[in-house]
């Protein structure tokens, strides 16, 4: 277990060592260094991983076990910041996925980016970015988290302002750090509260359950504190994890090189708000069950408006992003219903099984989108078209993907969706009819994506596109492999709600029923994109005005805009800048110019003839000599 | 007998002299010659004053020697720092010394 330690620190010495050496290498140095690197760090990570599943459960339930721990500064004699490093179930399961997704991409993108400037830096990055987020799975107490959560969050700014001389992506990267920053500000006050009142940050401790006893007096607006305080650390989350109306980054983020978007704002760091609910799930269920209704109902809209607005996006990425947004809304969902326990912990299963299925088939899709974008040269769906000629193995997977995120069975995002859609219909049954048809619409935009790129009519191209190379086709062939057989990993028996084992059941309406819905779905698609048609843009005339509001994102980033620009920016900020400019630097400059003007006034006294000077001492004196004798 | 009154007359006339000289000469010898007029007039009143108030004792003499021999000294130093002045800027005009103003 003390493997686990070097998980940790092996990441951080990467970044060092790429960030401070890196200049001095060649490109192809620093690229396989890091990737050696990190295969090292997988390596260690399945080792970890193996041991602490291999040591099997005591007393039925898997114990979680810290293995390194260090205090690191100490307020009072109760609450104290430590470093560590907690290994649970879904700690150990979020480092797989974490290492083998930066793995796939520290592979690709030896391909991807080949003769990119700043490869060096790019591969640095990578490393901060992995060392942030395994420091934030394996947190042992919730500020530790907090701080790698920002770490996280600064890394991302970083890779999404990679490409630093395009404007687009330099204002990309500024969207996501601050909308995200306002999100962690409700984070810390949610993290400052819950300290102050249960007196520690720790996650253990904070599971045990009498810290709810200690502090159920206090109230605030009628909720208890607690409550108020798990509702803060869930805007956070929801920061992160791009849940309504704080999504407004994650589609703008794909400016970012397209591994990146992969890694980051696909598979892992994304997903950081529904581990960050999951890891205070017990939390939540004691102290706060009507806050998982309001996280299940946020996230229900978030995967609908995102599922209708990945309809109309023409952006390759930037329908995958929004395809992530709504497949977070799934995980949320997911944990939002689920109760304590047995069946009724149903949902909390299968939030992190579909966390761990979307991460991989996710990372697929975009690396695919990378090869595809990597050899047309564009983002837009139009350029594409009738690629599967050229292109077999990205064609291959990528239907793959498309297949698992459709929920079609034997891929692993069956097995996961439709364990969601089973936890939603034992909440309610209108809960689940929604989220059976936003399965669908999810089936119907991902065919869409899928038939106009490799299908349709080809578009005038000036060179015919080309298979991508092996280190690019590499890590999409086993990423397809995992999502082939993912699905028949006996999850329950790994992770649940209370650490139980837990054995998945299939049903089989739910099941029949959904991908009965993705297949009517996909015919659908196949109707519409298979060959050029006329039936889409009938559809978009027949919808005109909904139609366009999908288009343009029903306008919440106009709205957003209005309210900074027009409310805060020319309302508020105006009257204070002023307030600034002449009365406060009125102030100051008022002094200095009085300060000048006597300057100017007494300087001829500074005559620098000494004679002058004796003189007025003389007079001085004899001043003073009067004075003393006569007064 | 001399009264003590005339001596220290001269030694006033002296003094003033000598602070006249220093405020109103311009040249850096006749400033230093100005301080030894001061000096000597503080001299001439040490002896006076010892002569005529404390007669049978002789600390006033011995300080006046003192301070001979310590004006010996500050001239020597004077003149060295005139000197100096003189190679840096070829003068000896004490209005052309106002290096410090910049």
């Amino acid at each position: 277990m003390e493997s686990a330690v070097l998980i940790f620190v092996l990441p951080m010495l990467m970044f060092m060592l790429l960030g401070i050496g890196g200049k001095y290498m060649t490109h192809r140095t620093a690229g396989r260094l890091g990737t050696l690197g990190l295969t090292v760090i997988t390596v260690l990570a399945y080792v970890t991983a193996y041991r602490y599943f291999g040591a099997g459960r005591s007393g039925g339930v898997w114990l979680p076990q810290t293995v390194f721990h260090l205090e690191w500064l100490r307020f009072t004699e109760n609450l104290q910041i430590e470093l560590g490093i907690l290994l649970d179930p879904i700690s150990v399961m979020m480092l797989v996925v974490i290492t083998t997704v930066s793995l796939m991409v520290h592979i690709y993108s030896l391909g991807y980016m080949k003769g990119e400037r700043g490869f060096q830096r790019y591969y640095a990055f990578l490393s901060l970015f992995t060392f942030s987020m395994l420091g934030l799975v394996v947190a042992t107490n919730i500020f530790q988290m907090y701080i790698f959560w920002e770490l996280v969050g600064v890394s991302s700014y970083l890779l999404i302002g990679f490409y630093y001389t395009k404007p687009a992506a330099i204002a990309a990267s500024k969207k996501a750090f601050i909308v995200t920053r306002f999100a962690d500000l409700g984070f810390l006050i949610g993290i400052l509260l819950l300290s102050f009142y249960t007196q520690t940050f720790n996650f253990t401790e904070l599971m045990s359950g009498n810290v709810c006893a200690s502090a159920s007096g206090a109230t605030f607006l009628g909720g208890s504190v607690i409550a108020w305080a798990l509702g803060l650390i869930f805007v956070g989350g929801a920061g992160k994890s791009a849940m309504f109306p704080l999504h407004i980054w994650l589609p703008d983020a794909m400016e970012g090189p397209t591994p990146v978007s992969a890694l980051i704002h696909a598979a892992t760091m994304v997903v950081a708000g529904v581990y960050l609910v999951a890891r205070l799930f017990p939390l939540y269920i004691e102290a706060a069950p009507e806050l998982l209704v309001g996280i299940a109902i946020v996230g229900a809209f978030t995967s609908l408006y995102a599922a209708v607005v990945a309809c109309v996006q023409t952006d390759i990425k930037r329908v995958l992003a929004f395809s992530t947004i709504s497949q977070i809304g799934f995980m949320m969902v997911a944990l939002g219903v689920s109760g304590m326990g047995g069946h009724a912990g149903l949902g909390y299963v299968a939030g992190m099984f579909h966390l761990f299925t979307h991460a991989m088939f996710k990372a697929l899709l975009f690396l695919c989108a990378g090869a595809i974008i990597h050899t047309i040269g564009s983002n837009e769906m139009s350029a594409m078209g009738g690629l599967r000629k050229y292109m077999p193995v990205t064609h291959i997977t990528f239907l793959v993907a498309c297949l698992a995120i459709s929920g079609i069975p034997p891929f692993s995002g069956f097995f996961s969706k439709d364990e969601i859609l089973t936890a939603a219909f034992l909440f309610s049954p209108w809960m689940g009819v929604l989220m059976s048809g936003i399965a669908g619409l999810t089936a119907f935009y991902m065919f869409r994506l899928y038939y106009n790129i490799f299908w349709g009519a080809e578009a005038k191209r000036e060179h015919t596109p080309h298979e991508a190379p092996v280190s690019m086709t590499a890590p999409l062939l086993f990423l397809a492999f995992v999502t082939c057989f993912a699905g028949f990993i006996p999850f329950g028996n790994f992770v649940s709600s209370d650490g139980v084992e837990y054995t998945i059941h299939l049903d089989g309406k739910v099941a029949l029923s959904s991908v009965g819905l993705a297949c009517v779905a996909i015919g659908i698609a196949f109707r519409f994109y298979r060959q050029a048609s006329v039936l889409p843009a009938k559809m978009a005339t027949a919808f005109g005005g909904f139609y366009r509001a999908a288009l343009h994102r029903f306008y919440i980033d106009n709205l957003y805009l209005f309210i900074t620009k027009r409310i805060i920016f020319a309302g508020i900020s105006q009257g204070i800048a002023w307030f600034d400019r002449h009365v406060i630097d009125g102030a100051m400059n008022l002094t200095a110019t009085v300060t000048q003007k006597v300057a100017y006034c007494i300087r001829g006294l500074q005559s620098g003839q000494i004679q002058q000077y004796a003189f007025v001492f003389l007079i001085g004196t004899l001043l003073i000599v009067v004075w003393m004798v006569f007064l | 007998m001399i009264h003590m009154e005339y001596y220290l007359v001269v030694s006033t006339i002296m003094f003033f002299a000598g602070i006249f000289g220093f405020f109103y000469r311009r040249n850096l010898l006749a400033i230093l010659i100005s301080i030894e007029l001061i000096l000597n007039s503080v001299d001439i009143n040490f002896a006076v004053f010892n002569r005529y108030l404390f007669p049978g004792q002789l600390e006033g003499f011995f300080f006046t020697l003192f301070a001979i021999g310590i004006s010996a000294a500050e001239t020597a130093v004077a003149i060295a720092i005139i000197i100096n002045i003189y190679r840096n800027i070829r003068n000896i005009q004490v209005s052309k010394l106002d290096k410090m103003k910049h």
